[in-house]
């Protein structure tokens, strides 16, 4: 039987004459838990999706202000908005490495891949935020990877190209300590493609925004992000 | 020739344990730094206080490597795989899920292939199929005798003595028996005599809950109690968890780290959520428990299994229908309003708790307030301060507060509402078990409600009345149309009350 894989209840399809052909979809959350999933909708902010009314939000316009003008990062497209039920089920996912709970985001990624990125993605290569070797070694797994593994089926598209130095969670900072913060990546490869960064979470946009620095520092021509969250 | 075919289906199939086996010799390599280290008779019983009678595994052993694969070698840990597999199952070493739902894999970054984990008992701390589970192999641990460890000097009732005995002779006999007392008869002194007579033979105990609630409750007391004994409570959000202690006081959960430890295995509540629906804790206590243990456990209300034991004659139990007080439970009065939905929606209070509120007795006892959801306890906190404020119950807003599983200040409120500084308490079954205040009216909103079951309803109902100088306290049920549940619970008080004037007359008699 369909369990779901939040509240481990079984799952009751409907059954019609689409389902019965088709088989129906594969549904991994139930009813109830699905619906506590928000996803991000209009109007957002055209450049980070936040949800605001503005076409600027006022946290990119404090970025725009900070690199005077010469943001790195090109544009992020989020999928969900963060709320307490995504917070537990993200923390179950990445911290306690509940791995499967990950497939629940794969429509969504897929979804907002084809919409915001097709054009870019013939060109692109998809770059996960790495963890530091310890974390890795804790987890098991990097989260950001899964993502992009879901994002596309080619596997090639994927490149790794930094390394994390620094240790610290960003989870546990404050927004002024993010920011300035010494940049916690060092990176590997250059590349002369364009880059879509893929992270789980965008709280301030400083863990972004210090990679595409590198990034286009050593000659990459535009850097676009995709987030799982909008903070 | 069943019995070898069956032997030949359940055979451990090479290619999958292989891994473990990998990973076991992986553990045992010497590592280049490490001395050959004997270890004296001291330093082995501080180890084997810490680790022995548990399950862990290598992250959860906090000793540096090299320490580690010394204790390894001197065969001071025994590895155990993680999951043992058979051809049609898989079931996790720990919390023994075998359910195809909550097994599932992971690509495992350090050994670069696909592994399976445990998703059932994934809050303690994943168990992956690369990880070994160690259980202490060295000496026992010696655990002191001692005499008179009791420093509580209550005198308890004529009831309680009675049931004190039949604890004590189960501990003797390292037997199992079902204490059923009702909300408020004094379950934990029952207890004290008992946790004394084996702690003066040397054992080892633990007194398990569902609820952590119940855990932070019952540790101050035991600790009184027992001053001069080492006592630890072990609940998921307590930072230290080294269970070293002789009584440890945990939750079940906590419980699936421990393996043969204990030597009288008490469960407080055992009917709560979630330890009747989780199999895997049952598992947990069954294992925690030596094989040879006295096994109590603790109920003011047992569901169907329970008293089918009891009337099967499968499970020697006691029954104290009676308070610690002498005095009955409060039978629940039932209120049928049936605005009642239409008022909650719109977060008002249905009319006929404000009609109660004006004919209540004692206007001084604090208000709990149960609701069925966490989200309409949050709702109607305004609307009842606004009310209060109106009858001028209370002076201040403040003097409401709401209180549910997802609220980090519970605690805090909880407390606060036993020393009175909070008038009335709107909350959820979280509170319906363990909790005591001391003069309370308890009011049920929608208590036709599927939360609120039997064992619910009776618990709840308990709530009132505790105190000695207010023996009564009024209970509400308000619903739009009773359920099976809401009869049962009231049939199910005025029977204990009934059972209780027959036990007095024959004590009296006596």
């Amino acid at each position: 039987m369909n369990r779901c894989l939040w509240c481990d209840e079984a799952i009751v399809n409907q059954f019609d004459w689409l389902t019965f052909f088709t088989g129906g979809e594969h549904q991994l959350l139930c009813e109830a838990c699905l619906s506590q999933l928000e996803t991000i909708r209009q109007p957002v902010c055209k450049k980070c999706f936040k949800m605001s009314n503005s076409k600027r939000c006022t946290d990119c316009k404090r970025w725009e202000r900070f690199f005077s003008g010469d943001d790195p990062l090109e544009k992020n497209v989020s999928s969900f908005r963060y709320n307490e039920f995504l917070q537990e089920m993200i923390a179950k996912w990445k911290y306690r490495g509940d791995y499967v709970l990950g497939s629940v985001f794969e429509r969504e990624i897929k979804r907002a891949f084809k919409f915001h990125y097709h054009a870019l993605l013939k060109e692109a290569v998809i770059v996960p935020i790495p963890l530091s070797k310890s974390r890795m070694d804790e987890r098991g797994f990097n989260q950001s990877e899964a993502i992009a593994e879901m994002a596309t089926d080619d596997r090639k598209k994927i490149v790794q190209l930094f390394e994390r130095i620094d240790d610290e969670k960003q989870a546990k900072k404050t927004r002024a300590e993010r920011i300035f913060a010494k940049n916690p990546f060092k990176l590997l490869k250059t590349t002369n493609k364009t880059v879509i960064l893929v992270d789980d979470i965008y709280t301030t946009g400083t863990t972004l925004r210090h990679a595409a620095r590198l990034l286009k520092a050593s000659g990459c021509p535009a850097v676009y992000a995709y987030t799982l969250v909008r903070g | 020739m069943v019995q070898r075919i069956k032997k030949w289906f359940h055979r451990p199939t090479r290619l999958e344990s292989q891994p473990t086996e990998r990973a076991r010799r992986r553990n045992l390599l010497p590592s280049s730094s490490s001395y050959f280290h004997r270890l004296t008779e001291e330093e082995e019983r501080k180890l084997a206080k810490r680790f022995e009678g548990k399950l862990l595994l290598r992250r959860e052993i906090p000793l540096s490597d090299s320490q580690f694969n010394d204790l390894l070698r001197h065969q001071l840990f025994t590895p155990h795989p993680s999951f043992v597999k058979t051809i049609f199952q898989t079931r996790c070493k720990r919390c023994n899920n075998d359910k195809p739902s909550l097994l599932a894999s992971f690509p495992c970054a350090k050994c670069c292939r696909t592994h399976l984990y445990c998703r059932n008992c994934i809050m303690m701390g994943r168990v992956s199929e690369c990880e070994v589970l160690y259980e202490w192999n060295g000496i026992r641990y010696q655990w002191p005798t001692l005499l008179n460890a009791c420093t509580w000097k209550g005198v308890l009732t004529p009831a309680q003595e009675k049931a004190a005995n039949l604890v004590k002779k189960a501990i003797a006999d390292k037997s199992e028996m079902l204490v059923w007392a009702v909300a408020g008869a004094g379950k934990t002194e029952i207890l004290f005599p008992g946790i004394e007579l084996a702690l003066s033979r040397g054992a080892r105990i633990c007194i398990a809950t569902p609820r952590s609630d119940v855990v932070r409750e019952l540790y101050p007391r035991i600790g009184q109690a027992f001053k001069n004994v080492e006592v630890e409570a072990l609940y998921g959000k307590k930072k230290n968890k080294d269970g070293t202690a002789q009584i440890i006081i945990a939750t079940t959960h906590q419980l699936l780290r421990f393996n043969e430890a204990f030597d009288v295995m008490i469960i407080d509540e055992i009917d709560a959520f979630p330890y009747h629906k989780d199999r895997s804790l049952a598992f947990a206590t069954n294992r925690a428990a030596k094989k040879a243990s006295a096994k109590i456990y603790l109920t003011a209300t047992p569901r169907g299994d329970l008293k089918q034991k009891i009337r099967r004659k499968q499970l020697p139990h006691c029954f104290i229908p009676i308070r610690y007080h002498g005095h009955p439970l409060p039978e629940p009065k039932l209120v049928a309003d049936f605005s009642l939905s239409k008022r909650l929606t719109n977060k008002q209070l249905p009319k006929s708790f404000i009609r109660w509120l004006d004919q209540r007795e004692r206007k001084t006892r604090q208000l709990l307030i149960f609701v069925p959801t966490i989200q309409l306890a949050e709702q109607l906190k305004v609307e009842t301060a606004a009310v209060l404020l109106l009858k001028k119950l209370i002076k201040d807003e403040s003097e409401v507060a709401f209180a549910h599983a997802e609220d980090e200040l519970r605690e805090e409120k909880v407390r606060q509402f036993r020393q009175r500084n909070i008038y009335c308490l709107l909350t959820t079954t979280i509170l319906e078990r363990g909790v005591t205040f001391p003069s309370v009216d308890v009011v049920v909103l929608q208590a036709n409600h599927d939360v609120f079951d039997e064992a619910a309803l009776v618990q709840i109902s308990g709530r009132a009345g505790r105190a000695k100088d207010d023996p009564d306290g009024e209970v509400i049920f308000i619903h739009d149309g009773k359920t099976e549940a809401l009869v049962d619970a009231v049939h199910a008080i005025k029977k204990m009350n009934l059972r209780a004037k027959t036990f007095y007359t024959k004590e009296s008699e006596r």
